[in-house]
């Protein structure tokens, strides 16, 4: 069995976020993680690769600096990483993202199935994961909380509002996965080592099977983002110390205040 | 000359700060009010792999150098000086002279599980009359031929991961000999395990710092091992010892030196939210000049502690580096957790904040594996020739 995974070097926003003048994110500034969801979503491919046996192929798509992310990885578990870079690759939205891994997925033999994370942290549109799957004409089961392989076919419990789905699809299909899945292992002191001393593929552009430079890169995304700017921080709250009655007519006085009620 | 990390080490690093930061620091507390040894930490430390991270693949361990390991010790060090000393004690003092000195039956038989942290190892040289004078053991070991067994009687103190260890080095005399005309006590060492008859444990100690460490007295009577016990040769007991140490003591100065950066962090955090005079302390020149010296004087300790590391890593004797790194780390992180007591004024005594602790914390690396005294006898007599 084989499963790829896509994963993707994102800022850390736990740490705050960084805008440059010009209201872009300054990625320089910032300390770099694997997305959260990516990393359920390895650590899924992992516990499969620990049950029945798979070769687990992380995949991402960034400058040079992006295989970091691919030896944390490795480092993890990951048999092998592929990181697709190239200058004309640049400045994608999910569009271009999307056609380029797919190109390159369809450059990697053999897979059964192909696991990403729901949404990236610093994106966060949940468009890529999907629209790969339409780029290569496969099933896709998105939001998994819970991810089984069962002989050719993977059975997922899909989160939805207020209860959750069970579906089962056969493979080759496409899982874009939860933070919430599980809790990721840490990478093993000799895991990373073994990273480091393995090599890793580079795709470019001339790599890519079956797209079309329109539709990548810069030139190749509808999408254009005009502005980011940082979340407008709540205030302080209030605590109040009453007894429950005095605590509802406190509140009812508050909403009635706002005109919420 | 290249003071950079390589990538592999920066992420080693990363992956320590992050387990110590969301698995140990949450228990430092409680561990040490409760005097409380973190064995559900040191599972997760298993199977993190952090239980033999310089052991070759071939053994179970995780194949990286002793840097890896030390960074290791420090990282764990800076939110919990327990956790760092047991994994030190179980690395450096235990599967280090196994792997070292040990034949290959017995590092088949005890590195693998001790590697994977299915066990933990503990190391027993101290007795209540012998601690830096070696040569004081009286812990006997003697050979009974009919049954070819080593007949240990006597006691050890102070011995790290004690009852908590599966698998002990002992230093005992086994005979008495000549030595340019004088008669002096020959030494030997041996693996022992737990569960062997005739071997327990007495006191538990209470102590200033690293409480949740077990500290314990191990007590041998008519204490029975197998003539393959004896770890390399018969007579060679204090030099194994003392190489043990040797490389015991870099994981000491990753600990003084974990304990200062932790101390560090926390007071520099401290004196830019603490207010006094209407501004924050950070903007007096006092707390800046001693957080200049103190910066200074630990990024000088984690140098040296580097250093030893890599000298251990190429160089068959290093006892310099070692002493020099662990005499310097160890004081610099009782001056420095005694200097981010007092920059924290009254809270800085309250057990509430964490400097407090490692401010007893620190004091055990000026004594424990050799007192600063023992080291500058050792620098002095590698120096003066």
């Amino acid at each position: 069995m084989k499963i790829v995974v896509c994963v993707k070097q994102v800022p850390d926003t736990a740490g705050g976020v960084k805008f440059k003048a010009d209201g872009t994110l300054d990625r320089a500034a910032m300390l770099t993680i694997m997305n959260p969801d990516d990393k359920a979503g390895l650590e899924a491919a992992l516990r499969i690769k620990d049950e029945i046996g798979a070769t687990v192929v992380a995949v991402t798509m960034g400058l040079p600096k992006a295989e970091e992310v691919l030896r944390e990885a490795m480092a993890m578990g990951a048999d092998e990483g592929i990181l697709v870079t190239d200058r004309v690759l640049g400045g994608a939205d999910t569009w271009a993202t999307s056609t380029t891994l797919a190109g390159a997925i369809r450059a990697i033999p053999d897979y059964d199935l192909i696991i990403t994370g729901r949404q990236a942290i610093d994106g966060d549109t949940a468009q890529v994961g999907p629209q790969i799957s339409e780029h290569l004409n496969l099933p896709v089961i998105s939001y998994a909380e819970d991810l089984k392989v069962e002989g050719d076919s993977v059975i997922v419990k899909r989160q939805y509002d207020d209860r959750y789905h069970m579906v089962k699809a056969q493979m080759p299909c496409l899982v874009t996965a939860l933070a919430e899945l599980n809790k990721p292992r840490y990478m093993t002191p000799g895991g990373i080592f073994d990273a480091y001393d393995t090599e890793i593929t580079v795709m470019n552009r001339k790599d890519l099977v079956d797209v079309e430079d329109k539709n990548l890169g810069l030139v190749g995304s509808p999408t254009q983002i005009a502005r980011a700017s940082d979340k407008v921080r709540k205030g302080a709250g209030e605590v109040v110390n009453l007894d429950p009655a005095e605590s509802v007519a406190y509140i009812m006085g508050k909403l009635k205040e706002k005109h919420v009620i | 000359m290249d003071f950079t990390l390589s990538k592999k080490h920066e992420m080693a690093r990363s992956l320590f700060k992050e387990f110590a930061e969301v698995e140990v620091a949450p228990l430092a507390q409680e561990t040490d009010e409760n005097e409380q040894f973190p064995l559900e930490t040191v599972k997760k430390m298993a199977t993190a792999g952090f239980m033999g991270i310089p052991v070759p693949k071939e053994y179970g361990g995780q194949g990286c150098d002793p840097l890896t390991y030390t960074m290791c010790v420090e990282e764990l060090s800076k939110v919990c000086g327990t956790t760092g000393v047991v994994v030190s004690a179980h690395t450096s003092l235990c599967i280090d002279p196994i792997m070292t000195y040990g034949t290959e039956a017995q590092k088949q038989k005890y590195v693998p599980d001790l590697a994977s942290g299915k066990k933990i190892g503990a190391f027993g040289l101290t007795e209540p009359g012998a601690g830096t004078d070696a040569q004081g053991q009286q812990t006997k070991a003697v050979f009974d031929e009919e049954t070819n067994e080593w007949v240990i009687n006597g006691s050890k103190c102070f011995i790290t991961n004690g009852s908590y260890a599966d698998v002990y080095i002992v230093i005992a005399v086994t005979g008495i000999i000549e030595k340019r005309g004088r008669k002096i006590k020959e030494i030997s060492s041996f693996i022992v395990e737990k569960g062997t008859p005739g071997f327990s444990f007495g006191t538990k100690e209470k102590k200033m710092g690293i409480r949740g460490s077990a500290t314990y007295e191990l007590i041998f009577e008519d204490c029975r091992v197998p003539a393959d016990a004896l770890l390399g040769q018969k007579g060679r007991g204090f030099g194994i010892a003392m190489h043990t140490l040797d490389g015991g003591r870099i994981g000491i100065a990753a600990q003084a030196l974990g304990i200062a950066e932790g101390a560090l962090e926390k007071t520099i955090a401290y004196v830019q939210e603490r207010k006094q005079f209407g501004r924050s302390i950070s903007a007096f020149q006092n707390t800046q000049f001693q957080i200049a010296d103190m910066a200074t004087k630990v990024q000088a300790a984690q140098c040296l502690v580097y250093k030893a590391a890599m000298a251990k890593a190429t160089q068959k004797v290093y006892s310099l580096e070692a002493a020099m790194a662990k005499l310097f780390a160890a004081e610099v992180a009782m001056e420095v957790t005694t200097k981010c007591v007092q920059l924290h004024g009254g809270y800085g005594y309250i057990r509430e904040y964490d400097v407090e602790r490692m401010m007893r914390d620190a004091k055990i690396t000026e004594i424990y594996e050799g007192t600063s005294e023992v080291q500058r006898m050792v620098i002095s007599a590698n120096v003066i020739k």
